[in-house]
């Protein structure tokens, strides 16, 4: 009775390792053709339109409501021990650290990581991705680099954004509701600040971006099967580049923060 | 007689337990217009894809005026494949891109061409199928399907392809706008001095623009002559097909009722 749940173990381990040696076979695929022209500019512009300027309402809305709730979350918290001063802090250093990038990541993968599985599959099964190859244009170079490079570079300037969105938000709701003086919210905020809070959120964010493209279109590029299959990936590209983000970002601030 | 412009001898390919491709020989001389017939799931596509280099053939050997090309990567790949043109079966057009974007994709973003002038060809080729300059300004998903079938052959040819490639060119058409498709194709080639590879079903249009005709059953090609000949062929599972009779030596894959 124990031999077919061994049998079970070993295959659903193998189909994982399996797994994980395509997406990093594609990965490594996908940068070594970045490496090399030619670049095709006008889709890298497209593509940072589509995550960048296109994802702006949606991490706004994200960052302000995170921030407001934040200043919110700390007060009834940190009233308890006269501690309120703290909060300007505490709210800005959640943000550039943790819930910015992470917050902001999980946003775009859901908005984009899905629209790329989609678009990319649905251009997989009905072959234009051999059009592409007939017409002597590399599909990797056409269709996956442009929106590798876009999301490692656009990431950080949302996350950026999105910090300091988060900021007003706390802002907002420290002077209005708690009756912090704004001067002084605005010190506490900075002053406490150090460049490595900041810093770490960037790189966290250009490591989602990376992710989260290279989940869109792998599994975009791997789907097969018509309507069903191209739903799965998509289905896939935003479950999978969720948990990687969340793996990610651990380990990435134990790489930064632990001692 | 000049060596074939395109020459395979003893093609193999499998899709894990399954061998789809048992050992093709297929000459196919400069000029020639060649359409493969066979069923559905024959392995038809598989053999384009293969001589394309969309999949790689696990034996035998491809030979593209007398370069052998099973197995080349990279810049080698590149130079073959500048040679051909291929007609997707659905079309394949870029449904992100406006039609003379599709039809001037090849010329723009592979041979360099300045957008204005690729704009002119583009335009041109289309005139060249039928079509109004009118319609370069659309998006494929606004056009019907014959249009789109129009606008796919426009753009294969938009490179002046030494070789092309249809992939069932006339299924999923009427049968007056499957004969238009027919004779653009013919008219296509012949203007271009192409040498032609075709796979369908249809015989109709297998008799129209094929001069020989192969039949792939089982893995193997079964018989290839002349298009005039195939009528006195002698092979049985030829004169089933091509009469399309339920009953004979080809059996298909489904349960008796």
């Amino acid at each position: 009775m124990s031999l077919p749940l061994i049998t079970l173990l070993g295959r659903m381990t193998l189909a994982f390792l399996e797994a994980v040696g395509a997406v990093a076979a594609f990965a490594f695929e996908a940068v070594r053709q970045a490496a090399q022209p030619p670049w095709y500019r006008q889709q890298i512009v497209r593509q940072m339109l589509e995550i960048g300027y296109f994802s702006l309402p949606v991490v706004g809305l994200t960052a302000i409501f995170t921030g407001m709730v934040l200043a919110l979350q700390s007060y009834t918290g940190f009233a308890r021990f006269s501690a309120e001063s703290a909060i300007p802090n505490v709210v800005v250093v959640s943000l550039t650290r943790e819930l910015g990038p992470v917050l902001t990541a999980l946003m775009v993968a859901g908005r984009v990581g899905a629209a790329m599985a989609a678009e990319i599959g649905t251009m997989r099964v009905t072959e234009q991705i051999d059009a592409l190859t007939t017409l002597s244009t590399e599909p990797f170079k056409y269709l996956v680099v442009p929106r590798l490079i876009a999301g490692v570079v656009t990431l950080p300037i949302l996350v950026l954004i999105a910090d300091i969105i988060g900021v007003l938000g706390g802002f907002l709701v420290g002077v209005y509701k708690l009756d912090f003086n704004d001067q002084a919210y605005l010190r506490n905020t900075l002053d406490f600040l150090q460049f490595q809070d900041v810093f770490s959120g960037l790189v966290k964010a250009a490591v989602f971006g990376f992710l989260i493209a290279l989940m869109g279109c792998y599994h975009g590029y791997t789907s097969k099967g018509g309507a069903q299959g191209v739903g799965m990936a998509t289905t896939n590209a935003v479950v999978s580049a969720s948990m990687l983000i969340l793996t990610f970002n651990y380990f990435i601030t134990e790489a930064f923060f632990a001692r | 007689m000049a060596a074939p412009k395109i020459s395979l001898s003893g093609v193999t390919k499998a899709f894990g337990a399954k061998k789809v491709l048992q050992g093709i020989d297929l000459d196919v001389a400069a000029g020639e217009s060649m359409v493969v017939i066979g069923g559905s799931g024959t392995g038809k596509s598989v053999l384009l894809k293969c001589i394309l280099g969309l999949l790689q053939p696990d034996g035998g050997s491809i030979r593209i005026d007398g370069e052998e090309t099973a197995g080349i990567n990279g810049s080698g790949r590149h130079r073959v494949m500048r040679k051909f043109g291929m007609l997707f079966q659905g079309g394949a057009l870029f449904d992100s891109l406006r039609v003379w974007e599709n039809v001037a994709f090849g010329p723009i973003q592979s041979d360099g061409m300045p957008a204005a002038q690729a704009r002119e060809v583009a335009i041109a080729k289309l005139g060249a199928v039928g079509l109004g300059p009118e319609i370069g300004e659309l998006f494929p998903s606004e056009l019907s399907g014959g249009m789109q079938k129009r606008v796919a052959l426009a753009r294969a040819i938009a490179r002046e392809p030494e070789i092309i490639f249809f992939d069932e060119p006339t299924t999923g058409l009427d049968p007056i706008m499957a004969d238009v498709i027919n004779d653009l194709i013919v008219k296509c080639v012949s203007d271009l001095g192409a040498t032609a590879v075709s796979i369908t079903h249809d015989m109709a249009s297998a008799r129209k623009i094929g001069h020989r005709i192969a039949m792939l059953y089982e893995g193997r090609l079964i018989w290839q002559g002349r298009t005039a000949e195939i009528d006195r062929s002698g092979d049985p599972h030829v004169d089933q097909f091509i009469h399309g009779r339920a009953e004979g030596p080809i059996q298909m894959q489904v349960r008796r009722l």
